[in-house]
């Protein structure tokens, strides 16, 4: 490489990383520091007695409630379905693979509307739920439905196509050795995706606790029972209640900042099987 | 002793194996040599147990295994790319079959211990129990798998195109190995190739196989010398294809009569570059010298018949010996001709 194209490539090199810095600062690390601002905006006094009231603790608690229920379920379908999608042949497979990618493609609001079709007071199993007193639309398990729904594709996403460049040769290798199924899975398969599903989990509990139009919709938003930390900053904001509002926001991101810092120390607690094992 | 019987399976249309039998005598090293959809490797898979076949049946040691799991079968499995375990090490890979035996049968810590050593120290990468399959280069991967599939003292150690993905010299030195181990371990052992080189150097029995059916089985002497049909001697290589006449009994070509079994009407002919005698052209010239060129103790003639056709001709070469001048008359007989109907 000649002297002159060295120093176009570094010209090139530090203009690029000039603006991935610039949009970081603008778009990402800005708006973060914003919130934290308008958070403390009256001082952390006011912030810890936003954060004290009765509606906001019972919003965070349910969020973490949701997220606890949804992640795992969603952890062990989209294992599953990637297992199946990925290990097995069998008729309606593409099928499954683009009914897989439905939540992302449909608009969340309207995943909360056929909820509520379904389950609500006027909807098709409605009359079966009120003669049996069952609540899902308006209550806990409604949130829940929706926020599986609308995180079903993250783990199975995250999944698919790594298993699929894997293949299936170290399956049947150790089929051939004499392993069952379930050991084969538990000793060959999971390892093999164990980082994948990490980075699935993490983007799924993400959305898990940030969604908003699925589980507005079939919340009904009744303070202190039904509603989750991001419908509680809207129903802050639109009260003129600027320090709550950002504080719960600020609580929101924080744990978001707790799920990527977990995700870097498990990575650098594994880093040398990580670079062992890696592909080149 | 593994036995197959009118092994059929198809994949949607398309037939990969039509009703194939075979025997695999004990001690033997047999290579399954076709070209790629002859339907080898699917063969080899069923073996395993990988696939089901559509009809017919497997019996190993006379015990009927066609519905036996591949888990159960005790056959030794070398993928074509090694799928060793990417995240488990090179001892813990060798280890795995035995580790995964149920607890009654499953030998301790320090027996698998020991039996892990031993083999790597057969496979010549003991010091390497340590590393990552991605850590290897791919001889040493290739001998890890070895040692994993003989881990579990398989009846049977099959082998997916176990040469393919390494480079010339490793292959010829991984495979004058391999035969030496399988002799030396009493192995009974398949292999899949489509390099025919390989299956005559290194396999007891050759076994040829087209478009899921087998063309002949025989020893690579056997083989190569009576070839049975047009496709093995195509596939094998060297012998010149020649068009000829069959009347009753007898093959016309470029003026010779060389006996033929093949029915009236047009044929082919196979003749190998060193079945040729070389003679006098004074009494009667029947081909022309194209080109002669020097190949160490032979000479190779490129030649054209007088009916048209183009042979190859190799002939043992004294040293000094004068090289003929390319458009001289040459006077050639063929010493082994194999003749079949053209529709063949």
């Amino acid at each position: 490489m000649s002297k002159r194209s060295l120093r176009e490539h570094s010209a090139t090199r530090l203009s690029l990383v000039a603006l991935t810095v610039a949009i970081i600062l603008l778009f990402l690390l800005l708006p973060l520091a914003q919130v934290l601002q308008q958070a403390f905006a009256k001082g952390p006094a006011v912030f810890w007695q936003s954060l004290q009231g009765e509606d906001t603790i019972a919003a965070i608690r349910l969020t973490l409630l949701v997220a606890a229920i949804s992640v795992p379920l969603n952890l062990v379908f989209g294992l599953a379905a990637s297992w199946a999608i990925t290990k097995f042949d069998f008729p309606g497979k593409s099928l499954l693979v683009s009914l897989i990618d439905l939540p992302f493609s449909v608009s969340p609001v309207i995943s909360g509307l056929i909820y509520v079709l379904l389950f609500g007071a006027h909807g098709f199993f409605g009359p079966w739920l009120i003669e049996h007193d069952l609540k899902i639309i308006f209550a806990v398990p409604g949130i829940v439905l929706a926020t599986v729904f609308v995180t079903f594709p993250f783990v199975a996403r995250e999944l698919i196509p790594l298993m699929e460049e894997q293949g299936r040769e170290e399956e049947e290798a150790a089929l051939v050795l004499g392993a069952s199924g379930l050991r084969t899975f538990w000793s060959v398969t999971l390892p093999n995706v164990k980082w994948a599903l990490l980075y699935g989990v993490l983007l799924c509990n993400a959305r898990a606790m940030g969604e908003f139009g699925a589980v507005s919709v079939v919340s009904g938003h009744i303070r202190g029972l039904t509603n989750t930390m991001p419908l509680h900053v809207e129903i802050l904001y639109n009260e003129y209640d600027f320090v709550g509002a950002f504080a719960v926001a600020s609580v929101l991101a924080l744990l978001a900042l707790v799920t990527l810092g977990i995700k870097s120390a498990v990575e650098w607690w594994h880093r040398d099987e990580l670079a062992a094992t890696r592909r080149h | 002793m593994i036995d197959l019987q009118q092994i059929h399976k198809t994949f949607g249309a398309f037939t990969a194996l039509d009703h194939v039998s075979l025997s695999i005598p004990r001690g033997r090293m047999v290579a399954l040599l076709g070209p790629s959809g002859s339907g080898k490797t699917t063969l080899l898979r069923i073996i395993a147990g990988l696939e089901h076949a559509d009809g017919g049946t497997i019996r190993l040691d006379g015990q009927d295994a066609t519905d036996l799991s591949a888990r159960d079968r005790r056959i030794g499995f070398v993928f074509q790319h090694y799928a060793l375990f990417r995240h488990m090490t090179v001892a813990d890979n060798v280890a795995f079959g035995l580790k995964v035996r149920p607890r009654d049968s499953r030998p301790s810590k320090s027996e698998i211990t020991d039996r892990v050593n031993t083999l790597l120290k057969l496979v010549h990468l003991d010091g390497l129990a340590g590393r990552y399959p991605t850590q290897l280069s791919g001889g040493q991967r290739q001998r890890v798998a070895l040692a994993r599939a003989l881990a579990v003292e398989p009846r049977l150690l099959l082998l997916d195109e176990p040469f393919g993905a390494l480079d010339a010299q490793v292959r010829k030195d991984l495979r004058r190995w391999m035969r030496r181990l399988h002799d030396d371990m009493g192995l009974t052992s398949v292999f899949v190739t489509h390099d025919q080189e390989e299956a005559l150097e290194l396999a007891d029995d050759v076994v040829v196989m087209s478009q899921g059916r087998i063309e002949q089985i025989g020893t690579p002497a056997d083989i190569y010398d009576n070839p049975a049909t047009p496709f093995v001697y195509q596939f094998l290589g060297n012998a010149t294809r020649l068009t000829a006449t069959v009347q009753g009994g007898t093959a016309h070509l470029n003026g010779w009569q060389l006996p033929a079994t093949a029915p009236d009407g047009p044929a082919v002919a196979f003749i190998r570059p060193h079945d040729w005698t070389l003679e006098d052209a004074a009494t009667g010239a029947n081909a022309t010298l194209r080109h002669a060129s020097v190949l160490g103790s032979s000479l190779r003639l490129d030649v054209t018949l007088q009916d048209g056709q183009d042979i190859e001709v190799d002939i043992r070469r004294d040293a000094g010996q004068a090289v003929p001048a390319a458009g001289s008359a040459l006077r050639l007989t063929p010493n082994r001709v194999a003749v079949f109907p053209a529709t063949a």
